[in-house]
């Protein structure tokens, strides 16, 4: 990991701008600015023609004030001075409603150095427009070519973005950061003609992408192979009997639990009584092998970033070690209302329409060491699940419940064999992250705020005839 | 919003370059919410978001732009923009004059949300949480949101079309968490409507708080739901996310044009069960999913899809109608001036039937009743689908017995639709959030109390 310093005319005059309005704080007032600005570009190709070319820039003000511990809360879509000015007003206003409440208050520096991270390569804003529709093409070619048994590339895309953000508060926070992301990503349908079983065409889908930092490092032949791949191995795919079994996730929907996993460690959930571990801080929630980490430090992964969302140094914090559970992730408001006393710089947002929540950015398992193929053959029998559907409208994170929608092959004798469809696994939160059964060695940092590695867990129900 | 010629310069500009159609579309949308949680008003939010987008289309390839300065000198940037994304070359010069001008849409709503004081907004959500909080003494938790936003909007094309639409829409939802020992579980409620603040008056939020802790305290004694297929009763209104899941999305008609849906080339064919009727209609008066004008300046209409089980027709925006040389149906929708237009549903509403709904349940040995669905997703490639059930229970010999703990359902859209055996002749509506692509509209379902004969619970037992 290289130290780059991050500087640049823009992020200076961000910055500037974020520096100018946290001077704009009354007496007795607190006051944290957010400004962003983004360059989006999209590319979306079938046929073997562009279908749409989006190029954009967005950018926008998001104010927090408190005062008299109430809080308000108003954002604009634009960086015009009479635009940033009446937010600050309406965020004055709004705070007058909320209820005061002692914990409130914006973050105090803490001294701790931001890890310098090189999260922004130049070259994409140099990357011809031309090559960018390109890549997309090859894509879609690519994909089509992979397997005889590929009909047709439902989508092949192309995104990437720059973006730059500053906060800046009246107590003196003050920090900027910027970074750039883009991807490919593929649709393949498989057909090979046999005919529907299970009542359903002999249509089916996979998805490949492929995830960088700068255009020249997308990999186009990994994402057209996995696209096609996915598709091609589910042919055939049929509703399973209805049994108990081991499932062995894929890294990509580990990488969703995980994500699910983090949201029952925020702070905020567990003040509120909201989440399954609150109160169960040194108790086993877990098995012995699993230990969670979240490191927005780690540059491989692509929630990196130097600052959370209030302006303090990312950090590692271990959330759960060797299955203990050793704390949870927070924010300054947390972090003073859960009695830690401190935040853990897990403020994160979603950009400059919302005030800072608590969540993670990077959080991965430690692997283990054995590879997909030796836990399947460790394993025996059950069921590869490829892929998830239904995580918005099955899984409760309050109560436990989880229940998806899955695609994947089951497995005999410790190799894949019959593809699956039109089946769900369920079980509860809980049970899961005691009944995993082995975690692989194959962690892959995707996209999103979780890395993926196998996981194999038992005694889950798959529903299907 | 913005004067006529200004647009007329902004749309010649953007063909400029090249290009069969271009489209300017200026939005300016005001938007508060608030919230209330753990005993405590938490915070009010607003947000101003203001800005054009501008599409060129040349042949198969549609180049966009946008921009939040809406000055002459950045209309034109961003129509340039979109022009060279179009890829165009050597069009020449290109005037438009826009001649159609529908009139502007008027406002449906009575009392403007934004005149309304803000403390009386906060006042909501009190009311809403003491009557959650009364309920029961389990109920450990309330989550009470208010939400409200105004949108207008003034869309331009290059066939000389200028519409303009004015609307509002309000929202408010309860949510809570019941405990009682080891056991959690969780319910809610919302209404609202493309509605002004009057919609405060003929509903009482006490009401819908009641509704919300009712079910969570009523789930205390659910069980794990059953694994496997069975009957599925869905009660009128909550399961109109079956058919915007089943078959909704298949039906859109960009999804069909790149032989993505199961339902391609089957105009014509039985999809369905005799018994269904679908249509999708922006018409219906305060809807979630309604309104005058779409976000490319067509009408909403009543678009029959389905008719006695036979599928009749898609729904379509501006350009793929335009290729297939029809109208638009109305269904061009879009999140903001950010994002391209593309097909989306509005309200998709299954029409009544004739059946006494609790003959329905009488009639059904063992199976399981849904009266409320949480949302799903679907493959429309492949046409399988999932929902998930927020409030279920077990029937047994043709009555309701326990309810059953939260699980997703999953099925194939045609398979599902073919077996729908029994077709109620009551009705109701759900509000919800389309997504498709990245981008979120406002949509309603709705649908009788109906039965389908076999699909599959993703329970435990």
């Amino acid at each position: 990991m290289t130290a780059v310093a991050v500087t640049g005319a823009e992020l200076t005059e961000l910055a500037a701008l974020a520096d100018r309005i946290a001077g704009w704080a009354r007496d007795g007032e607190q006051l944290e600015a957010y400004v962003s600005r983004g360059q989006h570009t999209s590319v979306k190709v079938f046929g073997g023609a562009v279908e749409s070319f989006s190029s954009a820039q967005s950018e926008g003000v998001g104010i927090r004030v408190i005062a008299d511990h109430r809080q308000g809360f108003a954002y604009a879509a634009s960086l015009d001075p009479s635009v940033v000015e009446e937010t600050v007003a309406e965020a004055r206003d709004n705070a007058q409603f909320g209820e005061v409440d002692e914990f409130l208050g914006l973050v105090e520096p803490d001294g701790v150095p931001a890890v310098e991270l090189d999260l922004y390569r130049p070259s994409l804003a140099a990357f011809p427009t031309e090559r960018k529709v390109e890549l997309a093409l090859e894509l879609e070619r690519a994909t089509r070519a992979a397997d005889p048994r590929i009909k047709g590339v439902e989508s092949a895309d192309y995104g990437d973005s720059r973006n730059e953000s500053a906060v800046a508060t009246s107590n003196g926070i003050r920090t900027s950061s910027r970074r750039t992301v883009c991807s490919i990503w593929a649709a393949a349908m498989a057909d090979d003609g046999a005919g529907g079983a299970g009542g359903a065409g002999a249509v089916q889908t996979g998805s490949g992408y492929s995830v960088a930092r700068t255009p020249e490092d997308l990999d186009v032949e990994k994402a057209s192979r996995e696209a096609a791949w996915r598709a091609t191995r589910l042919l055939g795919a049929a509703k399973p009997a209805s049994q108990r079994l081991t499932v062995v996730l894929e890294p990509k929907v580990t990488s969703s639990l995980l994500g699910i996993v983090s949201g029952i460690l925020s702070g905020m959930a567990a003040i509120k009584g909201r989440s399954l571990f609150a109160g169960r801080l040194g108790e086993t929630v877990a098995v012995p092998s699993f230990t969670f980490v979240d490191d927005p430090t780690e540059p491989l992964a692509y929630g990196a970033s130097p600052y959370d969302a209030e302006g303090l140094a990312s950090r590692r914090n271990v959330l759960i070690e060797n299955g203990v559970l050793k704390g949870f992730l927070h924010n300054a408001y947390t972090g003073r209302r859960s009695g830690l006393g401190r935040s853990t710089a897990n403020a994160v947002r979603g950009g400059y329409r919302s005030g800072p929540g608590v969540g993670a950015r990077a959080v991965t398992l430690v692997p283990g060491d054995r590879d997909q193929e030796q836990l399947m053959a460790d394993i025996g029998d059950g069921l590869l699940v490829q892929s998830v559907t239904g995580l918005h409208s099955g899984v409760n994170a309050v109560t436990g419940d989880f229940s998806v929608g899955v695609q994947g092959l089951m497995i005999r004798n410790g190799a894949l064999a019959e593809p699956v469809r039109e089946a769900t696994i369920a079980s509860t939160l809980p049970r899961m992250l005691g009944d995993i059964v082995a975690i692989g060695s194959d962690r892959e940092w995707l996209p999103g705020g979780a890395a993926g590695v196998t996981l194999a867990i038992g005694d889950v129900t798959l529903s299907g005839a | 919003m913005l004067d006529q010629d200004v647009l007329e310069r902004a749309l010649a500009a953007a063909l400029r370059a090249g290009g069969d159609f271009a489209e300017v579309f200026v939005e300016d949308r005001r938007s508060q919410s608030a919230r209330l949680d753990d005993g405590r008003i938490e915070e009010l939010t607003s947000g101003r978001d203001r800005g054009a987008g501008i599409r060129v289309v040349r042949g198969e390839t549609t180049g966009f732009a946008h921009t939040s300065d809406l000055t002459e000198a950045g209309l034109a940037a961003a129509a340039e923009a979109a022009g060279t994304a179009a890829r165009g070359g050597g069009g020449g010069v290109k005037e438009v004059a826009l001649t159609h001008r529908r009139p502007p849409a008027p406002l449906d709503a009575e009392i403007l949300p934004q005149d309304v004081p803000k403390a009386r907004k906060v006042e909501l959500l009190k009311r809403g949480e003491d009557a959650a909080r009364s309920v029961d003494g389990a109920v450990k938790q309330v989550a009470v949101n208010y939400g409200e936003g105004r949108r207008q909007f003034l869309v331009a094309n290059s066939d000389g079309l200028m519409a303009s639409h004015d609307q509002v829409r309000t929202r408010y939802g309860v949510s809570v968490m019941a405990a009682t020992g080891e056991v959690r579980q969780t319910g809610y409620e919302t209404a609202g409507g493309t509605v002004g603040f009057e919609i405060y008056d003929q509903v009482q939020v006490e009401d819908v708080a009641r509704v919300a802790a009712r079910r969570a305290v009523d789930l205390l004694t659910a069980r794990p739901a059953p694994s496997g297929q069975l009957p599925v009763v869905l009660r009128k209104g909550a399961g109109g996310v079956l058919f915007h899941e089943a078959c909704g999305h298949g039906l859109e008609s960009d999804l069909v044009g790149r032989d993505a849906s199961v339902f391609r080339n089957r105009v014509g064919e039985k999809v369905a069960s005799p018994l269904v009727n679908l249509v999708d209609d922006g018409t219906y008066l305060r809807e979630w999913g309604t309104y005058e004008v779409d976000d490319e300046g067509h009408p909403a209409q009543r678009n029959v899809l389905i008719q006695d089980g036979e599928l009749t027709d898609y729904i379509w925006d501006f350009l793929r109608a335009r290729q297939e040389g029809r109208e638009s149906s109305g269904n061009g929708r879009r999140q903001s001036y950010q994002h391209l237009p593309m097909v989306r549903m509005t309200n998709t509403y299954v029409l009544a039937g004739v059946e006494d709904p609790e003959e329905i349940i009488r009639q059904t040995p063992y199976g399981v009743y849904c009266v409320q669905l949480g949302g799903g997703q679907v493959d429309t490639a492949t046409g399988d689908f999932v929902f998930g059930m927020t409030e279920a229970y077990l029937i047994e010999d043709g009555v309701v017995t326990t309810p059953l703990r939260s699980a997703n359902l999953i099925g194939n859209g045609p398979d599902v639709l073919r077996a729908i055996d029994a077709l109620g002749n009551d009705f109701d509506t759900w509000a919800g959030t389309c997504g498709k692509d990245g981008q979120g509209v406002p949509v309603s379902s709705g649908q009788p109390t109906l039965r389908v004969a076999a699909m599959t619970v993703g329970g435990t037992a």
